[in-house]
């Protein structure tokens, strides 16, 4: 009744879309970095939208089946491999006891989710059950999967076993002749720059920041985790130098530390900070973001806050057109 | 009181930053935390959570349910509105429950190995260091930088001192600390750059309980220095 862990990975943690209610105690929200695709595996297994997966970051862990399960693979493309054969991502898939789950070399993206109907036997911490690995705070003891750990299962949901009576085979899978498109490249295809708003302290940045913000690329350094991607590239500077005092901070905020590097904040960012703030990323290309990964360049596009409110409005609207199609194509 | 320098400005589609100000003082902290107050006993549909810092309030929410529960075409301009609602409708007077605290700490030896090298800093005895630092009362502005972590005003301007020129990998848990005008003590196991004067008996985070940080922002905290055998007895088994 569960999953064992025969690799773990380079950093695979259980995560669900956050742990909200607890920032004014300093409890960072976490969560998955890619949302849209952690709900959108959850829809395909039958799960809430917000049930907790594992997040799978760049080297994926080996892992092996004791029971028969629904899962699904979404995000990154890291070459999911069931017992060495290639297993379709963004479907409902059947599997076996026994079953060896594996992941190649990253092909996109950088970080995959796997969704097993029913979700994961852990503990919530403070109502979520999102590893926090700076705390070592739910998830799975709190850190990331090691050798010989033992993840129990909750067992299949109703819709879970309505879903699976309904596949097929395909390729050699139990699974269906279609997937769902995620947003994250969805997007991509129109519009290739990260959509941002003005930050909190735009103003206090001088007219060449401005210009830089949108016409300069930035790169991703290797130091980008889930707490926060700092960027190299464009020339950001405040017109007088000036301290701020710590006020709270949001998932998406582009910083600005005196050195001039700019440094997104991510799922696992601090509840409050002392940065000047350049630009806010609009939540509907949080995704895109977090499948980027160091080496990986971006621009930036300004827009204002509300048309991000509706690109965030255009995003919900999809999910949910998505939980609709699903339900349709799963009823007689 | 008097509101002045009031800013609502957006953070973005997902966040409404309401702000009184630049200026770290107790009047506008409270201010703060009375508006803060207000709106999680008045949230709208929508509304996920607040978060007070020194000088603001962050509403966060979901324009997605914002716009479908409370029927409008604009939730920036809905949660901007009903911000400067809930600031009229606060009674900034109103002085928000705010609870005392007092610390158990052992000073000195290997819990606070700054505090010899503070106390010649300043030119003082250890145990002067130790009568300053628990003689004082600390308001607590807010909790954040990690879980459980105070940012405390108020410590007297005798024990000002800088930070360490090398920071610290490692500062065990619970150490109690100071740099610059500030106080803190560290939840959790942290690198920084702050003097170390002791070791705090009790737990600043406790992940499993119903609330997981034992100071929330109005706080008043006091410390009291307590002997080894003493801290050895609170702590029991536990690390």
């Amino acid at each position: 009744m569960s999953i064992v862990v025969v690799r773990g990975g380079m950093q695979s943690t259980i995560q669900d879309l956050g742990r909200y209610g607890y920032q004014k105690y300093g409890i960072v929200v976490s969560g998955a970095m890619d949302k849209d695709a952690l709900r959108l595996g959850n829809m395909l297994v039958g799960n809430r939208h917000d049930e907790a997966a594992l997040e799978i970051t760049m080297l994926g862990p080996v892992l092996q089946f004791t029971e028969d399960a629904l899962i699904a693979v979404t995000g990154g493309d890291l070459q999911p491999q069931l017992d060495g054969k290639p297993m379709p991502m963004g479907r409902p898939v059947a599997i076996e006891a026994g079953t060896t789950l594996r992941f190649g070399k990253p092909v996109s993206g950088c970080r995959a989710y796997l969704c097993v109907s029913g979700g994961f036997d852990v503990p919530f911490v403070m109502g979520s059950k999102s590893t926090y690995l700076r705390a070592a705070l739910g998830g799975y003891q709190g850190r990331t999967l090691q050798k010989n750990d033992e993840i129990v299962l909750c067992g299949m949901t109703e819709e879970g076993r309505r879903i699976e009576s309904f596949l097929t085979m395909e390729k050699g899978y139990k699974t269906t002749n279609w997937y769902v498109m995620e947003p994250a490249r969805f997007y991509a295809a129109s519009q290739s720059a990260i959509r941002v708003t003005k930050g909190l302290q735009f103003d206090w940045f001088t007219h060449e920041s401005h210009e830089s913000l949108v016409h300069d690329t930035f790169q991703i350094t290797t130091q980008a985790d889930r707490m926060g991607y700092r960027l190299q590239g464009g020339v950001l500077q405040l017109k007088t130098a000036r301290e701020m005092i710590s006020e709270p901070a949001v998932e998406g905020s582009i910083q600005v530390p005196a050195g001039g590097e700019a440094i997104v904040l991510m799922a696992d960012h601090q509840t409050v900070a002392g940065y000047p703030k350049i630009a806010q990323v609009a939540m509907a290309d949080m995704g895109r973001l977090a499948q980027c990964k160091p080496g990986e360049s971006l621009r930036f596009s300004l827009i204002t806050p509300e048309d991000a409110e509706q690109l965030w409005m255009k995003r919900e609207e999809y999910m949910q057109h998505v939980a609709v199609y699903i339900q349709c194509k799963f009823s007689v | 009181m008097e509101i002045t320098d009031m800013q609502i400005q957006s953070l973005g589609e997902m966040a409404v930053q309401l702000s009184f100000g630049s200026t770290i003082s107790p009047q506008i902290h409270q201010q703060v935390r009375a508006v803060g107050e207000y709106i999680e006993a008045h949230p709208f549909a929508g509304y996920e959570e607040c978060v007070l810092s020194y000088t603001a309030v962050t509403i966060l929410y979901d324009p997605f349910v914002v716009r479908k529960r409370e029927n409008t075409e604009n939730a920036i301009q809905f949660v901007m509105d009903y911000a400067k609602q809930a600031v009229q409708h606060t009674d900034m007077d109103s002085v928000p429950k705010a609870d005392e605290v007092t610390i158990p700490v052992c000073y000195g030896g290997d819990y606070g190995p700054d505090l010899e090298e503070v106390a010649q800093t300043l030119q003082m005895t250890p145990e002067e260091v130790v009568r300053i630092h628990t003689s004082g009362t600390y308001l607590v502005y807010m909790i954040g930088f990690c879980p459980g972590y105070p940012y405390m005003g108020g410590l007297d301007k005798r024990l000002w001192v800088s930070r360490r020129k090398t920071p610290r990998l490692v500062i065990p848990a619970r150490s109690v600390a100071i740099a610059g005008q500030q106080a803190g003590v560290y939840p959790i196991e942290t690198p920084g750059g702050w003097q170390l004067l002791g070791r705090s008996a009790v737990d600043l985070f406790t992940p499993d309980a119903d609330t997981p940080s034992l100071l929330k922002a109005g706080d008043i905290v006091r410390f009291k220095a307590i002997p080894k055998e003493e801290y050895k007895k609170i702590r029991g088994d536990r690390s």
